[in-house]
């Protein structure tokens, strides 16, 4: 294994499941036999404020915060927020971001504008490194919006070499078996919009 | 077996293999997940509960130690507060059965009213203090804290704050062995546990030589590790600070203190004559900092770089210890011009239409800690005062005594259900009995919302979910002497409005209870709303934007074109509302505000 601890920083709106993917992140990675740190903010993050997680994975990892401007991998939920991290990259960082946009009060006040062209923004530093998802549009697909979290989880999964079998298992073990199906889906539609 | 683990259920799982038969808290961020974890992973074997308040939540750990039993009380930094006059004293009285006492804090006040150094209460309170810089130490520590209260006659806090409560890592976990000692009380213990002027003096002795004992033991301690690297830096640090500094200084040398009160003195002096220059990173405080200049062991870099507010990070120490060699990484976007995204009160909560009421009744409002505090945020704007948990009653009452009959409809408290019966109580008795007459609403949504949904004794349940009395908030207000007491219905605006009018205006004691308010995320209560949702007829909506003057996070403006810049009726606009029906659980309460009957309710 190589001596590199490897970044990734989740980022979303309070409500949509960040907290869960990066739970199944750090079973995954740990069971692919690294040392994972995850850290996050609770308490406030049911709210609707903006929560982000911080999941580091290598032969031995110390802090549990990544070092501003070291991120490897951003994972975004929502396109404002995957805008607020876009210092926190690497020169040679990737990007996911889930095509969503949430409104935040300032911008449904009509007191200030909602960012746009964010994914171009992304580009002008990230090019080839930037990945849009269509996360609702295929969560829906699949039965229900609230799996957004699972097909962006999904698309990173492709970023590794490792069984599906495993990824789908910690997937699962995540959730109660009502909605295994769903998510299963959701998943492996993730995993074919990378494809 | 090797699990991931939060570092509160980490401090659960210690607790359960140490063989903890007694676990109190009063839930606060960053440490609620500990008793979460107990009882419901563990609640075979430890006997949990959630306490009114921190205070009492130590007290019966205290309790359960006299008999014998191992016990914990988990709090947050603030709870310490509450609970620091039995913690003061039962340091004098040591323990029976093991006593440990976790205090969780949260650098940058993540979730918090303010900021604090946790550590202090040991050196205050002579007690021994260790902390863990991650899950795995945060078992072996809470274990091990058990064996040194009991082998030490001393309860022992551990330490944590947001960065290693909230983190995961893997824990590599043990089996439960239960303590040796027997349960039982025996009346000869007496002058051990009463603390009297004569007893006092005596266990005051023994608290010093105790304190004694256990820096001669913390100099071997194991969890106090040197690591030897280039001998020209050594780092003295502590929990999470010594993981950021490790992460971007690995080839320094360390002095990792697990044990951080009683200072191991000894150790400190050798490794200091180990190395050339000694830089001490610390979280908030000069706390280390302050006792080993006292040493007279000459300091190289502390408090002078690295800042005592706000909580730390890797970038943080990396720019402090580099100075001018630090290269901040490019900036692509100035990302300080975004929208920010605030936490708000969630759509339909009760808390927004009980607040929306008080903001048209123009009063000031003394506030208090829970959900509803985000209510001072605009555009409700409609708390003016926030100190700690209780504060809103009594301040209400104190600005009532020096305003007179002049503050009449001009003021009044709100507090939380949770709130109120953790330190609400005293003060409503003290409007009554002194003749006081402010107004205190209750803002009953039937759980500690804040905190993610406890229970507490307005619920009915108790930790584990077993039906229990339940307060009722209108008996416990009339027997503290409260004539005039109110309930409302918050999603009836009107109504709201005219009752907390009468009652600020009444020149009495008063309170105001919220009914069938429970909060939106409630796992058992559930408000039926009387639609589905609303939504905007966009025809009549005038763009006025008084509806948004709630802060719904469901309601939104947009600027219209041209083609739309008249009304069905000719009036002239430059915007129109509209309801996210996703978001939309149907409160109406945008539709009572709404004065020209531009939002309706919609149908499934
Ligand atoms: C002394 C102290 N203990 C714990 C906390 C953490 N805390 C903040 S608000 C709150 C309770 C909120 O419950 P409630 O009063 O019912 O209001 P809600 O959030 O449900 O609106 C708690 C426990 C604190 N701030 N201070």
């Amino acid at each position: 294994m190589e001596e590199r601890v490897t970044n990734v920083l989740l980022s979303g709106v309070g409500g949509q499941g960040t907290i869960l993917a990066s739970d199944i992140l750090c079973s995954v990675f740990h069971e692919m036999g690294y040392d994972v740190k995850k850290s996050e903010v609770h308490g406030m993050a049911q709210r609707g404020g903006d929560v982000t997680t911080h999941f580091r994975f290598g032969k031995k990892v110390y802090s549990p915060l990544i070092k501003y401007g070291e991120v490897d991998y951003l994972v975004s939920m929502e396109l404002l927020e995957g805008l607020r991290y876009i210092n926190w990259l690497k020169r040679e960082g990737k990007v996911l971001l889930n095509l969503q946009e949430i409104f935040p009060p300032a911008v449904n006040l009509g007191k200030m504008k909602y960012p746009e062209d964010i994914v171009s923004q992304f580009k002008k530093y990230f090019n080839g490194r930037v990945y849009p998802i269509q996360g609702l549009n295929l969560a829906i697909q699949c039965g229900d919006p609230r799996a957004a979290n699972i097909v962006i989880l999904g698309a990173f999964s492709t970023f590794f070499e490792f069984p599906e079998e495993v990824w789908e298992r910690n997937l699962l073990s995540h959730l109660p078996p009502k909605i295994h199906e769903l998510n299963l889906k959701a998943f492996r539609a993730g995993r074919g919009a990378m494809s | 077996m090797e699990k991931i683990l939060q570092g509160n259920y980490a401090i659960a799982r210690g607790a359960w293999e140490a063989g903890v038969r007694v676990a109190c808290a009063y839930p606060g961020t960053p440490s609620s997940e500990i008793l979460t974890a107990l009882s419901q992973e563990y609640k075979e074997d430890v006997l949990t509960e959630w306490s009114p308040n921190e205070k009492v939540a130590l007290e019966v750990a205290i309790g359960a130690s006299f008999a014998g039993a191992r016990a914990m009380a988990s709090m947050k930094h603030v709870g310490l507060n509450v609970a620091s006059d039995p913690f003061m004293t039962v340091s004098y009285t040591g323990v029976k059965g093991g006593l440990v006492v976790v205090v969780a804090d949260d650098p940058s006040s993540h979730s918090s009213q303010n900021e604090q150094d946790s550590r202090h209460w040991a050196r205050f309170g002579k007690v021994p203090m260790l902390e863990p810089s991650d899950s795995q130490e945060c078992k072996e520590f809470t274990k091990l804290a058990f064996e040194l209260s009991e082998e030490f006659d001393t309860p022992v806090l551990v330490r944590t704050e947001t960065r290693v409560a909230h983190s995961f890592s893997p824990v590599k976990l043990g089996e439960r062995k239960e303590s040796h000692t027997p349960l039982g009380l025996d009346k000869k213990d007496a002058p051990k546990y009463t603390m009297v002027p004569i007893y006092v003096r005596v266990r005051r002795k023994i608290v010093e030589e105790r304190m004694k004992k256990l820096e001669e033991f913390t100099n071997e301690f194991k969890y106090n590790t040197v690591e030897m690297n280039d001998p020209r830096i050594g780092v003295i640090t502590s929990g999470v600070c010594y993981n950021y500094t490790k992460e971007v200084f690995p080839e320094y040398s360390y002095l990792k203190l697990g044990m951080i009160w009683p200072l191991p003195k000894k150790l400190i002096s050798e490794f200091s004559r180990k190395v050339k220059k000694i830089i001490i990173v610390e979280q908030l405080d000069p706390f280390l900092e302050t006792e080993i200049r006292a040493m007279g062991i000459k300091i190289f870099h502390g408090k002078d770089v690295i800042p005592n507010h706000y909580e730390l990070s890797p970038e943080i120490v990396e720019r402090a210890l580099k100075g001018k060699k630090y290269k901040p990484p490019k900036i692509r976007v100035h990302t300080e011009g975004l929208p920010p995204r605030p936490p708000n009160l969630c759509s339909g909560c009760s808390h927004r239409a009980l607040f929306y009421a008080i903001k048209r009744l123009g009063l000031f409002t003394f506030g208090d800690i829970g959900c509803y505090t985000l209510a001072t945020a605009p555009p409700l704007n409609a708390i003016h005062s926030t100190i700690c948990m209780g504060a809103g009653v009594g301040g209400a009452f104190g600005a009532m005594k020096v305003l007179g009959k002049e503050g009449l409809g001009k003021c009044c408290a709100v507090i939380g259900d949770s709130t109120f019966l953790h330190a609400g109580i005293p003060p409503l008795m003290d409007i009554v009995y002194n003749k006081g007459n402010s107004t205190t609403i209750i803002l009953d949504n039937q759980t500690t919302g804040m905190t993610g949904l406890q229970e507490h004794p307005g619920t009915g349940y108790t930790v584990t979910g077993d039906p229990t009395h339940r307060i009722n908030f209108e008996e416990l207000a009339r027997a503290l002497g409260v004539k005039h007491i109110r309930k409302v219905d918050p999603y009836n605006l009107k109504e709201t409005m005219e009752v907390i009018k009468e009652e600020v205006e009444r020149d009495e004691p008063s309170v105001i209870i919220t009914v069938n308010s429970p909060c939106m995320l409630h796992r058992r209560e559930k408000r039926k709303f009387e639609h589905p949702f609303y939504k905007v007829l966009t025809e009549k909506c005038r763009g006025c934007g008084l509806c948004l003057e709630a802060g719904c996070p469901a309601i939104s403006w947009r600027e219209v074109t041209e083609e739309e810049s008249l009304t069905q009726d000719g009036h002239k606009r430059k915007g129109v509302v509209q309801i996210n029906r996703l978001q939309c659980p149907g409160c109406g309460l945008c539709s009572q505000i709404c004065k020209f009957e531009a939002i309706v309710p919609g149908e499934a």
